[in-house]
């Protein structure tokens, strides 16, 4: 499946823009979608924190991802 | 109310919004950008944020800060795009019918904020520039 990350922050800039297509097998899950990245973007290994959101929640490890779903990935925070 | 903006932050019309008849107090925290971190001297901040997902996470910020304390009205205003030294990144208002608990609604939002809110701050130096808590 063909899924659509969005990236803000550090990780945009890892990423080299908003928004970067990866193919990945169904069934796929969050934690697989962050081995992916640390492996093919090292920057990512460096950072304090990297999560997921889906659908506009922060996504735990196990859930699974769809082409359907809204995918951002949140860096760590530093709001205020 | 729960905003977030590009323009500078109308702080007068963000307290008038916490206010209530019932309030006795209505406590304000205005988050202002610094002319330095550690020793070096930042010239001007960078603002990023995932709209619908901080509204949201400030919204149950404010649901929690409302099972915890009797508030009556919150105000979150957060400030993107470029901000100079000086200027309002952030403002809260909260008002409450007694001031104790106006504190200390107002420090839980800001410092929860800090922690879970999908925004990001980058602060711009002379020759360089750094996502703010990217890196260990």
């Amino acid at each position: 499946m063909e899924l659509t990350i969005q990236a803000f922050g550090i990780a945009k800039d890892i990423l080299g823009d908003r928004k970067t297509m990866l193919s990945m097998n169904d069934g796929a899950t969050v934690a697989d979608l962050l081995a992916l990245l640390n492996k093919e973007y090292p920057a990512f290994q460096k950072l304090t924190s990297l999560a997921v959101a889906l659908n506009e929640e922060y996504a735990e490890k196990e859930a699974v991802l769809s082409p359907a779903d809204t995918i951002v990935l949140v860096p760590p925070v530093s709001g205020g | 109310m729960i905003k977030l903006t590009d323009q500078p932050i109308n702080i007068n019309e963000a307290i008038e919004a916490a206010q209530a008849e019932g309030a006795g107090a209505v406590n304000v925290f205005i988050g202002t950008v610094r002319n330095k971190t550690q020793e070096k001297q930042v010239l001007s901040l960078d603002f990023e944020a995932y709209d619908p997902m901080a509204e949201k996470e400030i919204q149950k910020i404010v649901d929690q800060a409302k099972a915890k304390w009797p508030v009556i009205k919150a105000v979150v205003v957060h400030r993107k795009g470029h901000l100079e030294i000086g200027e309002a990144a952030v403002v809260i208002a909260v008002s409450t019918p007694h001031r104790k608990a106006s504190f200390q609604a107002c420090e839980f939002i800001i410092d929860t904020l800090k922690q879970t809110v999908p925004i990001w701050k980058k602060e711009i130096f002379e020759g360089g520039e750094e996502w703010v808590s990217a890196h260990p």
